[in-house]
């Protein structure tokens, strides 16, 4: 008979609680995900206990507070702290999210912290991201052009512009991708929502002239097709930005260049 | 000390960091086939490039009239006559070059009703050498055009299949004996390799040191790297002490809201309601230059007229600019708002006060960016293999205050202008240097000495120490006092630093041991702007001095240069400002007499 097993370092263990600062009244429970790739421990939850009263409002105040005043070695990306370099992406209380802009009040109860789900994970929050890195360079993410180029700038029409709103300010934090039942299957061949946004981003751009060949590049039981709107990209997008919808645009174009 | 195992490679170019300049060098080099690396601590579209906002500087006129030497002389003036003009001069003819090309690689712009780039009005920018109404120079992706250029430089380069080593982090440059630079030595995050980079040249392109100051918009990563290499290899750093004050912070939380804002016809009140700019530049007002709008906030407050509880800080007025204004071109800081401050711009003001966001200083080069290693007789001399561009440079640019959108413009051409001169004196057929292996032995040995550091100071007490240091002691307004203080205060900091605690061992990803490293980066950068601002006894853009209110041309016209030992002893140097453009008036340069220093009026 086949026996199953869970890969390794797929069972969590409790882990370590760490003492609550003495004399605080407004404390928060806070449960971390941590695995050290050199133990050879399996990956455990630590508990800490943070003083809110004087902390910053968003989760990743609470991971800094930790790491600077409990334990130096949680790891964690972080870096612009305002929502616009993709850094902390995690998963909170569920929800995959940027730390920054993720206000601790809005968790009821302990405040919850894994890492992006279904990715090879590096260290603790860390997860490795090289292969949804290279999934964004396949779709050639930068302008193709074909005419002479003029001299100054390629107009644009301001109505034509707008088309790339709620697609150019995508952050590339891999919220999207790491939250979708079909690339977590499929991940290796499916491109994802992330990828196909800004394959969508540049399809839809005016100035482009490589439509046809973006268009055939797409053209794949895997790369495009695996979206089956579940659209857990579209709630979970820190930035308000619909996926789901670039991909459906995407799927319609497809169908309008055969009939 | 462990043995550490290094991996060699060999590389016409080493380019160290991938933000706005980092990637437009690699890009440009290559694109004339030098082998390329291009070295980041962070992945290239996390740097902090992203996080700009309100436009890049461009003469291209397409909102009115508008031409490059308008922008030189406002450059000039807003450098409070620091600048060097020859870079000036170069970066600002270059500038819509520059710009018409980041449209070809595909920035999303926003447009004008007639298709062309949006261009909107910013601090300091002018027409008719400062005789006309304030021009639209800044060229805009409504209020995200950091973000939107640097996702487009980076696919650019992938286009240009520019070779990343990404979540490397660079411990130190490799130095010949003879002064040259041969490489660098990083230390890569997911395995914990370390990695020795050959090169014919190095290009610095790390970014500011925001993060010496405890309230700033910069990046927790802005950490002034490039910084402390140079210090460490013995160059100096020029006019650190010229830190610019952005005036609007989110008061508390510290994010950036640009000054696009008030380019769009927003305005700063105080508690009584009064735009009080009108009173302190009569013709500019809230379009004045930043270091003079962050002085005029902070004596607004200083007289009790703050608003707020505390009575500490000010309004940033923008609900009266049409909604639809508001959603095209400055959607982001509306979200900035709502999130931070929990302010809804449409109907209230936005709480700010000035917040530390540029350093004018860097490392010093010339307009090719080749990096400047003075000496008695050659106060231009050139530091073979090595390279900065970007903020962690001083070109000089910037002098004694940046303009806004001047940044995003420096990024760009002088990225590029670095690839131009490294085409013409690199010899792609020439070997690698040879690497010196006592020199590498000495860095890892830092590395390791750091790594297994069980002082009695955590990291992040000392980076705390050091931020209030400096917020205290040389923030917008500083004296004798505050300024001694402060040399006492960063240099005790500094003694600390041997006596730090690291309680992370681990090689792959220990984040304890690279804020560590960076800590030592910040600490460098702290140093010189301390002890540059203790020595400088002159007002000049970014450094207001009560105690000496004026500017002194006769003797502070000219750039300080700060080294640091590794014993702490700063020693300050100097070197004459660039007075002449590249070109002369008959040449179809500026008139000189344009740009004589005169009293800085908005």
């Amino acid at each position: 008979m086949v026996q199953l097993t869970l890969p390794k370092n797929s069972r969590m263990v409790t882990g370590k609680t760490w003492p609550a600062p003495e004399g605080a009244t407004n404390l928060r429970k806070v449960k971390v995900y941590r695995w050290n790739p050199d133990d050879g421990q399996n990956p455990s939850v630590d508990t800490y206990f943070v003083d809110m009263d004087h902390c910053g409002p968003m989760v990743l105040d609470v991971l800094i507070k930790i790491k600077n005043e409990i334990d130096p070695t949680l790891t964690f990306r972080r870096s612009c702290r305002e929502g616009i370099c993709g850094s902390c992406a995690m998963n909170i209380d569920g929800i995959n999210t940027l730390a920054c802009i993720y206000g601790a009040d809005e968790i009821k109860g302990d405040i919850k912290i894994y890492p992006l789900p279904h990715m090879p994970v590096v260290k603790d929050l860390i997860p490795d991201l090289t292969h949804f890195y290279a999934q964004h360079a396949s779709i050639m993410p930068w302008l193709e052009t074909k005419t002479n180029r003029p001299v100054e700038e390629w107009k644009q029409s301001i109505e034509d512009r707008s088309k790339l709103d709620g697609l150019y300010e995508c952050v590339m934090c891999a919220c999207c991708s790491t939250s979708c039942p079909s690339y977590w299957w499929n991940g290796d061949r499916y491109l994802g929502p992330a990828a196909l946004l800004h394959a969508y981003r540049w399809i839809i751009d005016t100035r482009d002239e490589a439509t046809g060949e973006r268009l055939d590049e797409l053209e794949d039981p895997f790369k495009l097709y695996r979206c089956h709107t579940i659209m857990n990209c579209a709630k979970t997008c820190p930035k308000g930005l619909n996926p789901a919808k670039a991909i459906s645009e995407i799927k319609k174009m497809m169908v309008e260049r055969v009939v | 000390m462990a043995a550490y195992e290094l991996i060699d490679h060999d590389y016409d170019v080493v380019v160290v960091g991938a933000g706005g300049a980092g990637l437009r060098a690699t890009l440009g080099m290559a694109e004339q086939g030098l082998r390329t690396a291009c070295v980041t601590k962070v992945f290239p579209t996390r740097s902090h490039t992203v996080a700009a906002q309100g436009g890049i500087a461009a003469s291209l006129g397409n909102m009115g009239p508008d031409n490059w030497k308008w922008h030189m002389y406002d450059t000039i003036k807003g450098s409070d006559w620091l600048g060097d003009n020859d870079t000036i001069e170069y970066v600002t003819r270059e500038a819509p070059r520059a710009v018409y090309e980041l449209e070809h690689y595909g920035v999303p712009f926003s447009r004008t009703e007639d298709g062309k780039i949006y261009q909107r009005p910013f601090g300091g920018h002018t027409s008719e050498f400062g005789e006309g109404p304030a021009t639209s120079r800044a060229c805009a992706a409504a209020d995200r055009t950091g973000h939107a250029m640097l996702h487009t430089l980076y696919g650019q380069s992938l286009k240009h299949n520019a070779e990343f080593y990404i979540e490397y982090f660079a411990l130190d440059l490799i130095m010949s004996d003879s002064g040259a630079c041969e490489g660098i030595i990083a230390w890569k995050l997911d395995d914990g390799t370390m990695h020795r980079f050959n090169a014919k040249m190095v290009v610095l392109a790390t970014g500011g040191a925001g993060r010496t100051y405890f309230s700033a918009t910069s990046a927790h990563t802005c950490t002034g790297d490039g910084g402390g290499m140079a210090v460490r290899a013995g160059l100096p750093l020029q006019d650190m002490e010229f830190v610019q004050f952005h005036p609007t912070g989110i008061y508390g939380a510290g994010m950036l809201i640009t000054e696009g804002v008030r380019g769009e016809g927003g305005y700063l009140t105080n508690s009584e309601g009064e735009r009080f700019m009108e009173r302190y530049a009569p013709t500019y007002k809230d379009l004045a230059s930043r270091d003079v709008v962050s002085r005029c906030m902070t004596l607004e407050i200083r007289e009790g007229r703050g608003v707020g509880p505390k009575k500490d800080h000010i309004f940033l007025n923008l609900s009266h600019l049409p909604p639809d204004v508001i959603h095209e071109r400055l959607p982001g800081i509306a979200e900035s708002a709502r999130i931070f401050a929990g302010v809804d711009v449409t109907r209230e003001p936005i709480p700010v006060l000035p917040t530390c966001h540029y350093n004018m200083g860097g490392i010093p080069t010339n307009y090719w960016g080749e990096v400047l290693n003075p000496t008695k007789d050659d106060p231009d001399a050139v530091v073979p293999g090595l390279m900065a561009a970007g903020e962690s440079a001083s070109a000089s640019l910037h002098g004694a205050n940046r303009l806004g959108t001047n940044s995003l413009l420096d990024l760009v051409v002088m990225g590029r202008a670095t690839s131009i001169r490294a085409g013409e004196i690199i010899d792609k057929k020439a070997p690698c240097p040879e690497p010196d292996q006592a020199k590498s032995d000495a860095i890892l040995e830092r590395f390791d000495r750091i790594r297994n550091a069980s002082g009695s100071h955590t990291t992040s007490d000392l980076r705390l120490e050091m931020q209030h240091t400096m917020q205290n002691d040389a923030a917008v307004f500083r004296t004798q006092q505050s300024l001694g203080d402060g040399c006492t205060a960063i240099k005790a900091v500094w003694d600390k630093l041997s006596d730090v605690k690291v309680t992370d061992r681990s090689l792959v990803w220990n984040s304890d041991l690279m804020e560590t490293l960076e800590l030592e980066n910040l600490m460098a950068n702290a140093m010189t702007i301390m002890y540059g601002a203790e020595a400088r006894k002159e007002s000049r853009g970014a450094q207001a001095r009560e105690d000496f209110p004026d500017r002194d041309d006769k003797n502070w016209r000219k750039h300080t240069l700060a080294t640091v030992d590794q014993s702490g002893a700063v020693t300050l140097t100097y070197r004459p400002v660039h007075v002449k453009p590249l070109t002369t008036f008959k040449e179809g340069g500026i008139d000189v007499k344009k740009i004589a220093p005169k009293v800085r009026v908005y």
